[in-house]
């Protein structure tokens, strides 16, 4: 898999992430295979594939969120904005700043829906109480909560379902305005109700932010993304727009995960 | 006879078995409870908690016992809480990499189940023989050694309930580790801890053997915790121990009043606790 970049057809776009020769360990187990890809600003890509095919692996790369367990080792160079976030002089907590991720489970801290908004905000700069008002509201009117939660700001974030809480974390992610927003299966716990709601956001998000996201469902790819990434085995199989790749898969694997001849 | 029968009869044997061994033990435990309350009813009195304890032959109460007490118990559980939730922190959040953390744990739970007049020895020796005499804050010393370990425990036990996902998303706003913990990990297993600290007071108040050695006894009123400083432990040992019919009943009462405050703790702790869990 050492073979040319995979880029996709149209050129005049910024490259906001570029993967380069990404090789990822899980002790001695090797979780990603020689990984080159780039992803586009201001544009959604989905990475697709079953399970353990490395897709979240290579998510949780570009915040770096493996470095928080030992035994886990990125080897190659993941640019952002043509600086290399896989250097040892990085400072995770900028990054991380930067490269907002929302999980597969809602994620709630265990304080006031307001607190949960305020604290990435709170890290990385100084708001007055009205300016923190206004951000709060900002960001869960973004999230498509604001109307539910208006009236019990300072009631528990853990009081909301499921679905609410997930937009909760959207929310909390969009309020410190990162550049990029991972997203990791983000979905996938929810009814169909709280995933449409979801799916909107994305599109309505893609005008301001980069947008990674990490799909089991495949007709989600197909309804979120721009550019879909077919990942199997720890190896890039196929990565273009996602139209090209559901309509006319230039790979014979792609093809068979799409119509569901296999995975 | 077949296979689901022979199993629905295993299993009326073992459910037979285990009540009844659960009713062998409850047994023992409701005659001691039976006996406390019999015996020391009688004594429970306004008294007991405005006079001081007499000499023998006159009327008297518990009031610097239980004062004694309650300082040692308080300055015990000052000294021993926030060593015991910080290596509990250092445990569960910093624990995984290094040699340090499990001999810290080692340690800690060797020291949990070591008899508690080891720990009253140790004061003894490395505290009240230097100063050169019995005190109260000896005493607060070798309590504090006790709530270290159990504190310890259920601090790291509790940090580890919390989900790994709410340390990632808070780490993945760019919170440095130190305010991942404070804000996030101890703020969800909160009530786990404050539930392991009270665990920690039952435990210390009824302890006689460190304070033997430490605190010794006052037959007078003193809050000066540079003092030898009576307790409750200790003046029931004394009182149980002597001939005199009036002792023996303020001893029985005793401790049927530290008997009634661990229970008290106890249930409020487990309260305390199914209330809060689960809110994250």
């Amino acid at each position: 898999m050492n073979a040319a970049v995979l880029q996709p057809v149209e050129q005049a776009l910024t490259q906001k992430i570029q993967v380069r020769d990404l090789n990822f360990y899980y002790g001695k187990f090797q979780a990603l295979k020689s990984i080159n890809l780039d992803i586009q600003e201001r544009k959604v890509t989905a990475f697709i594939g079953p399970s353990g095919c490395g897709k979240s692996t290579l998510l949780r790369t570009f915040n770096r969120m493996y470095a928080l367990y030992p035994n886990q080792e990125a080897q190659g160079e993941i640019l952002l904005d043509g600086e290399n976030i896989l250097d040892p002089s990085q400072d995770l907590n900028r990054l991380r700043a930067k490269v907002g991720m929302v999980f597969q489970k809602p994620t709630p801290f265990p304080m006031s829906i307001h607190d949960n908004v305020a604290f990435g905000v709170r890290l990385y700069e100084s708001l007055s109480a009205r300016e923190m008002e206004e951000r709060v509201e900002w960001a869960l009117r973004k999230a498509a909560l604001w109307e539910e939660v208006k009236d019990k700001l300072k009631q528990s974030g853990t009081s909301l379902s499921g679905g609410q809480q997930q937009r909760l974390c959207i929310a909390r992610a969009i309020a410190v305005r990162p550049e990029v927003l991972l997203l990791d299966e983000p979905a996938s716990a929810l009814d169909p109700i709280s995933t449409g709601r979801i799916e909107e956001l994305v599109h309505e998000l893609k005008a301001d932010y980069t947008i990674v996201i990490v799909t089991h469902n495949m007709q989600q790819a197909a309804r979120v993304s721009d550019y879909t990434a077919y990942m199997y085995l720890g190896n890039l199989v196929e990565f273009g727009v996602t139209d090209e790749v559901f309509i006319k898969p230039k790979k014979k694997e792609t093809e068979d995960y799409i119509t569901g001849r296999f995975g | 006879m077949d296979l689901y029968t022979r199993r629905l009869l295993i299993n009326r044997f073992n459910l037979a078995v285990s009540l009844l061994t659960m009713l062998f033990g409850l047994f023992w435990l409701g005659w001691i409870l039976f006996t406390l309350f019999k015996a020391g009813f009688g004594g429970l009195s306004a008294k007991l908690f405005l006079e001081m304890t007499p000499p023998p032959g006159s009327d008297g109460g518990l009031l610097n016992a239980i004062m004694g007490s309650l300082l040692m118990g308080a300055a015990g559980t000052a000294l021993g809480t926030p060593v015991g939730i910080m290596a509990g922190i250092y445990l569960a959040e910093f624990g995984s990499r290094g040699w340090l953390a499990p001999v810290t744990r080692f340690i800690s739970d060797i020291l949990l189940s070591a008899p508690s007049i080891v720990v009253g020895l140790f004061i003894y020796e490395a505290y009240v023989v230097r100063v050169g005499h019995f005190s109260g804050w000896a005493g607060a010393f070798a309590l504090a050694l006790i709530v270290v370990p159990v504190v310890i425990r259920t601090t790291e036990n509790m940090l580890r309930l919390v989900p790994d996902s709410l340390r990632e998303a808070a780490a993945a706003l760019g919170a440095p580790q130190w305010k991942v913990i404070v804000l996030v990990t101890v703020r969800a297993a909160k009530a786990g801890i404050i539930t392991g600290i009270l665990l920690a007071i039952a435990r210390i108040s009824g302890e006689t053997a460190p304070l033997l050695f430490t605190s010794l006894n006052n037959q007078f009123w003193t809050s000066n915790m540079n003092a030898p400083m009576a307790n409750l432990p200790v003046v029931i040992f004394q009182f149980a121990m002597s001939p005199y019919e009036d002792w023996h009943k303020l001893a029985w009462a005793g401790a049927l009043l530290i008997t009634l405050s661990v229970l008290a703790l106890n249930v409020f702790a487990r309260v305390f606790f199914r209330n809060r869990t689960a809110t994250y």
